[in-house]
C-alpha cells in the first residue's frame, strides 16, 4: 500500500466529516494522521474481528481531541461502518469528539490530556506481568506535555523499563493560544525524555518512511520505553492550515473545504 | 477491644485470593505500610505495583492494567486518592469502565492531629458524584471482609473508604448479615431512624441503646452501600419513624446525610437533621476528641435526638 497517499485521502475523509459536522479538532488531526496511518496500516497487530484478543497491540490516542482522524482510519479499516460517521457529533450519537471506548476498535475513553501514558503504562505492565509480546502505543501532543501526569508516567516508564512501550509526541510547535515555547516551553524535549530513562527518537513526523523506520527501531530497543519525537507541521496537507494556530479548531466555510479538497487530492495524486 | 484495623481485614483477604488468581493486581502509592499491605507486598511481588507519591499515576495505571483483565485494587490515602486523583478515578476508572477498586485508607479524621491536608471529609461527596463509580463505607472488619470478597466477583468500578484505627466490631466473625448494595438493618424502633456509615455505625447504635433506656426506640441502619444507596431499606424504616439522623465522619455537603435527605423529601417528607463535620477547616485532635467535639459520639447523637423529637412533638 502507498502509504503517504492513504494519508492525503485519510485527510480528506477528516475534512468532510469536519466540515459536515461543524465540529472538529483539524489542525492536530493533521499533524498526527501521518503518524496514525504507519501504526494502523503496518505497525500495529490488530484487526476490527480480534478486539478482544488478549495478544492484540494497545493504542491510546491521548491527544483526544484528534478523534476524527482515529475514526477515519477505524471506518476505512472496517471497525465499523462509515456510514456511522454521519452521526458523528449528533444528537445522541456514540462518535463524540473524543475517544469512547464503546466503540470498536478504541481501548480507552480520553480527552482529557496527560491521561493516555500512565494508562498505557498500566497495559506495558499487564504484557511484561502475563509474558505477553504484545506492543503499547501512545501518541500525545505537545501541549500535553505541560500536564504534570505525563512526567508521573514518563518517571513510572523509566522505572519499569518497559520496552513494550512506544510513546509519541505530535511535535507540532502549536497549542491552542499559540507558540508551545511561548507558552509552556518544553525544549530541549529529547534531553528531558532521555533523563527519565527513555529511548528517544527525533524524526520528522509527517514523513511515513522515517515513522516507520522509527517504529521499527523502538521494537529493538531493549531495557527502555522509547518515544518518538514527531516534528510535525499542525495543519499539514492544506497550505493555508500549516502552522497556524487558528486552525486548532476553526471549522472550514464551503469555499475553504473545496479548496482543501483539491489541495489535499493533488498531493494524492502526486503521492501515487 | 478490636486490634484489627479494616485496611489490614482488606490484605488479609487479597492475600487469601492472589495465590489462586494471578489477575489480581494491588497497586500502593507510598502507602504499602499505611495501608497494612507490606504483608501482601513480601508474598505477591509479582502481582503488587508501586508508583511512589503519585496518585494519578496510580490510579491511571491501574486502569491501564485493569483494561488488560487485571482485578486491580488500588490503595492510597483517602484525602489524596479522592481528590488529587479525582480525575483519573472519573475518566479512566469510572467512564472508561475498568476493573478498579480504589481502596481509600486512613479517611474521614483517621490522621487527627495532622490537619486539614490529610482528612478526607468530602470523598463521598466527590466520589459519588462520578457516574459509574460506586462508594462504600463498611463499619467493621468483618464487614470489609464480605465487602472485599464481593468486589473480587465482579468487574465494576467501585471507591471503598476505610479508617486507620481498628474499630470495634460490630459484627461477630461468624455471623455477618451481609447483603450486597443493602443496608444492614441493625435495630428496629418506633420513634427514630438513624443512618450511618463506616465508623459512624457504632457511636449510632450507642446512642439507639441510650435512648431505649429512655423508652424512645430507634431503628439503625449501616448504610455501608452509600452508593447504590439502598433506597428500599432506608424508605421502609423512615416510614415509620417521626424522624431521622444521619450520621457521617464527611461533611453534611453531599454525603449520606444528604442522601438521606433527597430521598425523605421526596418520598415520605419527614425531619432529617444530618451530623458530620462542618463546612470549616476540622479542630485539631485525636480522631475520637474530633469525633467528641461535633458529637459524632453515642452521647452526643442521643442528644441530637432528643432534640429534633422534641421539636416536631
Ligand atoms: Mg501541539
Amino acid at each position: 500500500m502507498n502509504l503517504k497517499a492513504k494519508t492525503f485521502e485519510l485527510r480528506k475523509d477528516v475534512l468532510t466529516l469536519i466540515h459536515r459536522a461543524r465540529t472538529g479538532h483539524i489542525g492536530g488531526d493533521f499533524s498526527v494522521i501521518d503518524i496514525l496511518t504507519v501504526l494502523y496500516y503496518k505497525q500495529m497487530n490488530i484487526s476490527p474481528e480480534k478486539m478482544d484478543h488478549p495478544d492484540r497491540d494497545r493504542f491510546v490516542l491521548s491527544k483526544g481531541h484528534s478523534v476524527e482522524a482515529l475514526y477515519a482510519i477505524l471506518s476505512d479499516l472496517g471497525f465499523f461502518p462509515k456510514s456511522e460517521l454521519d452521526n458523528y457529533s449528533q444528537y445522541g450519537s456514540k462518535y463524540i469528539g473524543h475517544p469512547n471506548n464503546k466503540i470498536n476498535g478504541i481501548e480507552m475513553n480520553s480527552g482529557s490530556l496527560g491521561h493516555g501514558l500512565p494508562v498505557s503504562i498500566g497495559m506495558a505492565l499487564a504484557g511484561k506481568l502475563d509474558q505477553k509480546d504484545y506492543r503499547v502505543y501512545t501518541v500525545m501532543g505537545d501541549g500535553e506535555l505541560a500536564e504534570g501526569s505525563v512526567w508521573e508516567g514518563a518517571m513510572a516508564a523509566g522505572h519499569y523499563r518497559l520496552d513494550n512501550l512506544c510513546a509519541v509526541v505530535d511535535r507540532n510547535r502549536l497549542q491552542i493560544s499559540g507558540g508551545t515555547e511561548t507558552v509552556m516551553a518544553h525544549d530541549p524535549l529529547e534531553l528531558r525524555f532521555a533523563s527519565f530513562g527513555w529511548n528517544v527518537l527525533s524524526i520528522p513526523g509527517n514523513d511515513v518512511d522515517a515513522l516507520n523506520d522509527a517504529f521499527d527501531l523502538a521494537r529493538r530497543a531493549k531495557g527502555k520505553p522509547t518515544v518518538i519525537i514527531a516534528n510535525t507541521t499542525k495543519g499539514c496537507g492544506v497550505s493555508f492550515m500549516e502552522n497556524q494556530a487558528g486552525w486548532h479548531h476553526r471549522v472550514p466555510t464551503d469555499e475553504e473545504y473545496q479548496k482543501g479538497m483539491e489541495e489535499l487530492e493533488q498531493r494524492r495524486l502526486a503521492a501515487l | 477491644m478490636n486490634k484489627i484495623p479494616n485496611r489490614q481485614a482488606i490484605c488479609e483477604v487479597l492475600m487469601e485470593h492472589a495465590a489462586a488468581d494471578k489477575d489480581i493486581i494491588v497497586m500502593c502509592s507510598d502507602s504499602r505500610g499505611s495501608a497494612s499491605l507490606a504483608p501482601y507486598a513480601a508474598a505477591f511481588p509479582e502481582q503488587f505495583v508501586e508508583t511512589g507519591i503519585a496518585e494519578q499515576n496510580l490510579v491511571s495505571i491501574a486502569a491501564g492494567l485493569a483494561s488488560c483483565g487485571k482485578k486491580v485494587f488500588a490503595a492510597s490515602p483517602a484525602c489524596f486518592l479522592a481528590s488529587r486523583s479525582l480525575e483519573q478515578s472519573k475518566v479512566d476508572v469510572a467512564y472508561s469502565h475498568t476493573n478498579v477498586t480504589l481502596i481509600g485508607i486512613s479517611g474521614g479524621v483517621s490522621y487527627g492531629a495532622l490537619g486539614m491536608t490529610h482528612h478526607s471529609a468530602q470523598d463521598i461527596a466527590a466520589m459519588a458524584s462520578i457516574p459509574n463509580m460506586r462508594v462504600y463505607l463498611p463499619s467493621d472488619r468483618h464487614q470489609t471482609r464480605k465487602l472485599i470478597e464481593t468486589l473480587l466477583l465482579d468487574t465494576d468500578p467501585a471507591y471503598i473508604r476505610v479508617g486507620r484505627n481498628p474499630v470495634e466490631d460490630i459484627y461477630m466473625e461468624d455471623n455477618v448479615p451481609f447483603a450486597f448494595n443493602k443496608a444492614t438493618v441493625l435495630s428496629e424502633g418506633e420513634d427514630l431512624t438513624i443512618i450511618a456509615c463506616g465508623e459512624m455505625v457504632r457511636p449510632a447504635l450507642e446512642a439507639s441503646n441510650l435512648l431505649a433506656g429512655e423508652g424512645i426506640t430507634c431503628s439503625v441502619l449501616d448504610m455501608y452501600c452509600v452508593k447504590p444507596f439502598d433506597t428500599e431499606t432506608a424508605l421502609a424504616a423512615i416510614r415509620k419513624s417521626k424522624a431521622v439522623i444521619t450520621v457521617e465522619e464527611h461533611t453534611t455537603i453531599g454525603g449520606l446525610g444528604a442522601m438521606v435527605s433527597q430521598l425523605a423529601a421526596s418520598r415520605c417528607p419527614k425531619f432529617v437533621r444530618n451530623l458530620g463535620l462542618p463546612d470549616e477547616p476540622v479542630v485539631t485532635g485525636t480522631s475520637a476528641q474530633v469525633f467528641a467535639h461535633y458529637g459524632l459520639i453515642g452521647e452526643g447523637i442521643a442528644a441530637s435526638a432528643r432534640d429534633l423529637l422534641k421539636k416536631i412533638s
